[in-house]
């Protein structure tokens, strides 16, 4: 194309139009199902979160204490055999606020999510890793947008025991402290 | 060349070739693909019967519609009853791919290398964004329901915050590449906008909005990548692969500083180490970034090492990256001004550097003398880097 200045590149572009006036025009869906099992280690954080409790995981060898919690250490690649229960408090590290659906449709309500990194020990100041995790937060939209949000001080804030199921969603979200 | 040490011959880029990027194109997949590797052999001026193995490049199935991509391209694409590997490496795959040809070039199992990556993100319907659904963690991040847009958003509020950049300084990166493209035949979306059009476009995910995305593409590009010898015989101008490179972090991103891509420095280390740069910030010509979000030029110019960590915004506002500045990104317009056919958008960045090095590039051609350059190119969530450095 470089060398052939102006030259008409291959490919042919199609307006919507002419897309579905066109033969041969199939539409189809995949029809699969899946059941995914969650592993021993996430089974246990997920019982932990049905009991109010956020579980993780320290390594033997390097300290770090792993939330989400792992089965081995991704750094020292050996077994992490030590639960810890860890606290339910934690700063936010971004937010952000999704006017969109997952399927691309606009939101009535927009949300609020974020990484919240919690309060653990195991990771120096500042390091580049930390025990966090992605949820939502119960922060208005038009504060979430505010600068003061990045490092605001949060905590879970849990379904009622006899609502929980055992899944990341027995956390509604993370609201602020205040 | 400082090379690794089990590295046997040096390796070229001797040909490229690209289609036309755009939202619905007639062709299917295979006939994308075989028309940038048919421009590819022409400008290499070589025939399928030279080329020894290929390599094929294409993000995930799903975009398609048709599993196992590797095999339903591999005729289009030259492979009939040759050795022929798929790489993937999500958005990654692009660089992946002539790196993938590099060691099989370097290595001295094949003489030559057809490199084609394509991708047809318009036959999924209502949006692609749906098919990323499937990306995510089953257990842990699909029941909140992730949008795709959501990690990218998170990580340019980090980057933002961290950085002290505003959606303003960031908007400016939509607006240069978006003005490059306008000089390049294969543009989708380019155009003559300002940093005002980009705040006031949809707003998606705060604080993204539409403009600060590349946008939905069909289309392909190929790599004629050879030894040393076959080089000097079929060209007097070939383009060396002087560095490779290519890491993963975990797929954990709640659990990793969100400002800095360290995927990517790890693998631009290791390229540059190849190739013999320690600088380069100075060493470094022109270089392509991948750019499927404003931001993420930015957020891949600190991680390429071309810009101090969080200086690479300060650096944009100066005109410092702009195609007579002193380091031109993405001259060629990037994802964000050519479109994202993501294989296939990687794999034109780095045709894009083999013609500025050849002083191809026509009204594109950067303004300085061009002598090395880098591209690379980020994939899966948020945790794959592949790196290209080449020298002419």
């Amino acid at each position: 194309m470089s060398a052939k200045e102006g030259a008409r590149l291959p490919g042919t572009k199609l307006s919507a139009k002419e897309m579905y006036s066109l033969l041969g025009l199939v539409e189809s869906s995949p029809q699969a199902k899946y059941e995914f099992s969650a592993g021993p280690t996430i089974s246990r954080f997920l019982q932990g979160l049905k009991e109010g409790k956020i579980l993780g995981r320290r390594c033997p060898r390097c300290g770090r204490i792993y939330v989400p919690p792992r089965d081995y250490c991704e750094y020292c690649h050996v077994a992490l055999t030590d639960w810890v229960e860890v606290p339910d408090t934690g700063t936010v590290q971004t937010a952000v606020v999704s006017y969109i659906s997952v399927r691309r449709e606009r939101l009535e309500k927009p949300e609020v999510v974020g990484v919240i990194k919690l309060d653990v020990p195991g990771y120096k100041e500042g390091s580049y890793e930390f025990a966090g995790l992605f949820h939502r937060l119960c922060i208005d939209p038009e504060e979430a947008k505010k600068d003061s949000t990045i490092g605001m001080k949060v905590k879970a804030r849990w379904k009622p025991a006899e609502q929980r199921t055992g899944s990341i969603l027995d956390i509604e979200c993370f609201e602020p402290v205040r | 060349m400082v090379s690794n040490l089990f590295v046997k011959d040096r390796v070229a880029i001797v040909g490229a070739g690209i289609t036309t990027f755009m939202r619905r194109a007639l062709e299917t997949p295979r006939e994308l693909a075989w028309e940038a590797a048919r421009q590819a052999l022409d400008q290499a001026g070589l025939t399928l019967r030279d080329i020894d193995c290929v390599v094929i490049g294409s993000a995930p199935d799903t975009f398609d519609g048709v599993h196992m991509k590797g095999e339903y391209l591999a005729d289009g694409s030259g492979a009939l009853n040759k050795p022929m590997t798929r790489v993937y490496v999500g958005g990654g795959t692009g660089v992946f791919v002539p790196v993938s040809a590099w060691w099989h070039a370097a290595s001295g199992l094949c003489r030559t290398v057809l490199a084609v990556a394509e991708e047809k993100m318009s036959p999924a319907h209502p949006h692609p964004q749906y098919v990323f659904r499937y990306i995510w963690d089953p257990i842990i991040h699909r029941p909140l329901e992730p949008n795709l847009i959501w990690i990218f958003a998170m990580e340019m509020r980090r980057y933002m915050a961290k950085c002290g950049a505003k959606k303003e300084d960031i908007a400016l990166v939509s607006v240069k590449n978006k003005r490059n493209a306008l000089d390049n035949p294969a543009a989708q979306v380019a155009a003559n906008i300002t940093v005002d059009d980009v705040l006031k476009s949809e707003l998606l995910v705060w604080p993204v909005n539409e403009l600060d995305i590349s946008p939905v593409t069909d289309g392909a590009a190929a790599l004629v990548i050879t030894n040393e010898n076959t080089a000097r015989q079929v060209t007097d101008s070939p383009v060396w692969i002087d560095g490779i490179g290519f890491t993963l972090d975990n797929q954990h991103w709640e659990n990793r500083e969100l400002a800095f891509p360290r995927y990517l420095n790890y693998a631009a280390r290791m390229a540059y180490r190849m190739a013999g740069i320690e600088r380069p910030w100075k060493e470094i010509d022109v270089a392509e970034p991948y750019d499927p979000f404003d931001y993420k030029e930015l957020h891949h110019i600190e991680g390429l090492m071309l810009a101090r960590p969080c200086e690479a915004w300060k650096l944009l506002k100066e005109g410092y990256f702009e195609r007579d500045g002193e380091l031109p990104t993405s001259p060629s317009g990037g994802l964000l001004g050519v479109g994202n056919p993501i294989a296939a958008a990687g794999l034109m960045k780095v045709a894009e550097l083999f013609w500025q090095l050849r002083y191809e590039a026509g009204k594109r051609q950067v303004k300085k003398p061009v002598h090395k350059a880098v591209a690379n190119a980020w994939g899966d969530l948020m945790q794959a880097g592949t790196v290209i450095v080449l020298s002419n």
